[in-house]
């Protein structure tokens, strides 16, 4: 599990000249550096210190919000979708596909601590529902075969 | 019956991301007229379209700039409005995608008729891929001296800028939206003062949905008359609708008011797949109510779904089909707000524990008529008593789906109930 050093906390505070108003960017960017994809302990109490503010603030934001993270995830996160459209056209299919493809279960993390597979709200795709969200890339209407595609060249890092 | 192209009009003429293409096609036009014209006959225009806020709450567009003018602070704000939370819901992302330049142009206008220099796009996290074409564009107007100190030469500065949420439904309302800019959990905060005085570092905030901006835009470089030629007298000019669920045809439609909820299930999302029966669809959002197939000749505008206890919401249309079951739909609905409810306010908060508890037993085939009638208690106590609209709305599914499928709120079998077993709410 890498760590997000001081001295990253520092520059990412320093560019957002060190105001709690950016709190969210600070973090998103942040978590965004973090190869487990979350804010550990360490994280939030350096930003904490830096914006001089209290850690359960750092902690309420990070809690609150689903994009945010307060423990490890997978490097590479994929999100179905179980909102109302992508249910009403099940995507019960969808999500076992990535489970067999990945051997885990929703809400788990592979073993080599890859891919993290959960659930996610309406991500803005209906018109391709069930949809999919793998990091920033979105997709639907798919098949067995694209979903083994989809993760086959997400296997190593890039 | 085709799709208009009244807001939508340069879908096709150019690519939504070059802003030669833009300007070729009559872009900042708008903001040329309004520049010549003058800001009092600018908003004059708005009104007289009979423009209503597409965000949701439908509030009258051009009152709206007019009182967002005369609030007074040392900064004020602009924020367009692209959470698009309601599941549903992609209209916004189209005119995010297609033609960002006019969204943004909406903003500058929005700023010079309010009164404000400082302009954000909050942007959904869920559309990351659309991020940096959108700081790209605005780039691309910064240089062309669209935006900045004195733009265009006319004395006027603005400065815009993108803002990304966090994933938080929530945040689409207003003070959320503030609070959360703030470096804050994205919570509602009680009213008065409003956003329109007290919003973004209390400064006056003026928050608009992107597809109004969009409309703006058009109404200005075609008059106010052009618009209302589409829709009815109370429900004027035009709609962006998303469509989808089991249709063949699911996207985003112009349309004008007027048009009847079967057209846009039959014609415009080309009909039901693999011609199955429809059953019901949901109208404007997770928090949108539920019209049975029977009543889908109704007409799509403000007044008319207003008689049916729903709105057009956000403008999401959710079909279902004889294959999906209303009961297990609102259950998706309910999961939904019970985890975006941000838990600020009791009713809210509380209510959706009650409801999550009396679904299970629903689906379980286990409720009994008293969990029925403590539905009812709560569906009464969260749209009087919740701090802010989602709790206020998210009732109308449930509320319209007692009305039209009753069946589904009866007890079909008799139920023996052993003393001492009686339920347990979920512990807090
Ligand atoms: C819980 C909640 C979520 C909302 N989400 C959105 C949203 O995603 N997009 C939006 O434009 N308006 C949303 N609104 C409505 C806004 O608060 C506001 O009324 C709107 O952005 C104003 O713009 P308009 O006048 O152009 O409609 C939401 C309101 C509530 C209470
Ligand atoms: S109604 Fe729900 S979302 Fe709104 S403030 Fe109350 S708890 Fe939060
Ligand atoms: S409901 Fe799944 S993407 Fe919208």
């Amino acid at each position: 599990m890498n760590s997000i050093s001081e001295k990253i906390v520092e520059n990412v505070c320093l560019k957002y000249e060190y105001d709690d108003v950016n709190l969210l960017p600070i973090l998103q960017e942040l978590q965004e550096k973090s190869s487990s994809r979350y804010i550990s302990e360490e994280v939030a109490r350096n930003v904490a210190k830096k914006l001089d503010i209290t850690e359960s603030r750092v902690y309420d934001v990070v809690t609150y919000f689903s994009a945010l993270s307060s423990v490890p995830r997978g490097e590479v996160i994929i999100q179905i979708c179980e909102s109302t459209t992508c249910t009403v056209n099940s995507n019960v299919e969808l999500k076992k596909w990535f489970e067999e493809e990945l051997n885990v279960s929703m809400g788990e993390t592979t073993k080599d601590n890859r891919f993290s597979l959960i659930y996610t709200h309406c991500i803005g795709a209906c018109d391709i529902s069930p949809a999919v969200r793998v990091d920033h890339d979105v997709y639907g209407n798919l098949t067995r075969e694209k979903v083994k595609e989809i993760i086959d060249s997400r296997r190593v890092k890039r | 019956m085709n799709q208009v192209h009244y807001i939508t009009e340069l879908f096709e003429k150019y690519d939504g991301r070059n802003i030669d293409g833009y300007l070729k096609n009559g872009g900042f036009d708008s903001l040329k007229l309004l520049l010549s014209n003058g800001i009092e006959k600018t908003v004059g225009e708005i009104s007289a379209s009979g423009l209503q806020g597409r965000g949701g709450a439908a509030y009258p567009t051009g009152r709206k700039l007019k009182q967002a003018r005369e609030a007074k602070g040392e900064r004020k704000f602009v924020v367009c409005n692209a959470d698009e939370g309601e599941p549903g819901t992609f209209k916004d992302r189209e005119l995010l995608k297609r033609n960002i330049f006019q969204v943004i142009e909406g903003m500058i206008i929005a700023g010079i008729c309010s009164d404000a220099k400082e302009g954000i796009i909050y942007v959904r996290e869920e559309y990351k891929n659309l991020h940096d074409d959108i700081i790209k564009a605005i780039n691309k107007c910064y240089e062309k001296k669209f935006l900045g100190v004195n733009l265009l030469n006319s004395g006027v500065d603005f400065d815009l800028k993108l803002f990304s949420g966090a994933g938080a439904y929530v945040c689409g309302e207003g003070f959320a939206m503030c609070e959360s800019m703030e470096g804050k959990s994205g919570r509602p905060r009680s009213k008065p003062p409003y956003v329109k005085q007290e919003g973004f570092l209390n400064m006056p905030t003026l928050v608009i949905n992107t597809e109004t901006l969009s409309a703006i835009v058009s109404i200005i470089k075609k008059g106010a008359d052009s618009f209302k030629r589409y829709g009815t007298e109370k429900s004027s000019g035009t709609k962006l609708v998303s469509i989808s669920g089991r249709v063949n045809q699911p996207g985003v439609y112009e349309v004008p008011f007027g048009v009847t909820v079967r057209e846009l299930v039959e014609h415009f999302g080309g009909g039901i797949k693999d011609n199955a029966k429809g059953n019901f669809v949901q109208i404007g959002g997770a928090s949108g109510g539920i019209l049975p197939e029977k009543l889908w000749d109704t007409k799509y505008t403000y007044e008319n779904l207003e008689s049916r206890g729903m709105s057009i919401g956000s403008g999401a249309i959710v079909v279902a089909d004889e294959t999906n079951d209303i009961v297990k739909y609102l259950k998706v609905v309910q999961e939904f707000f019970r985890h975006e409810s941000c838990g600020k306010c009791t009713p809210c908060r509380e209510g959706n524990r009650q409801m999550k508890v009396i679904f299970d037993k629903m689906i379980d085939k286990t409720v009994a008529e008293k969990d029925f009638y403590r539905l009812d208690v709560v569906l009464n106590i969260m749209k009087n008593a919740s701090l802010c609209g989602s709790g206020k709305t998210e009732v109308d599914p449930f509320i319209t789906a007692k009305m039209y499928f009753p069946e589904a709120f009866t007890i079909k079998e008799v139920r023996i109930e052993f003393p001492g077993n009686d339920e347990e709410e979920e512990a807090v």
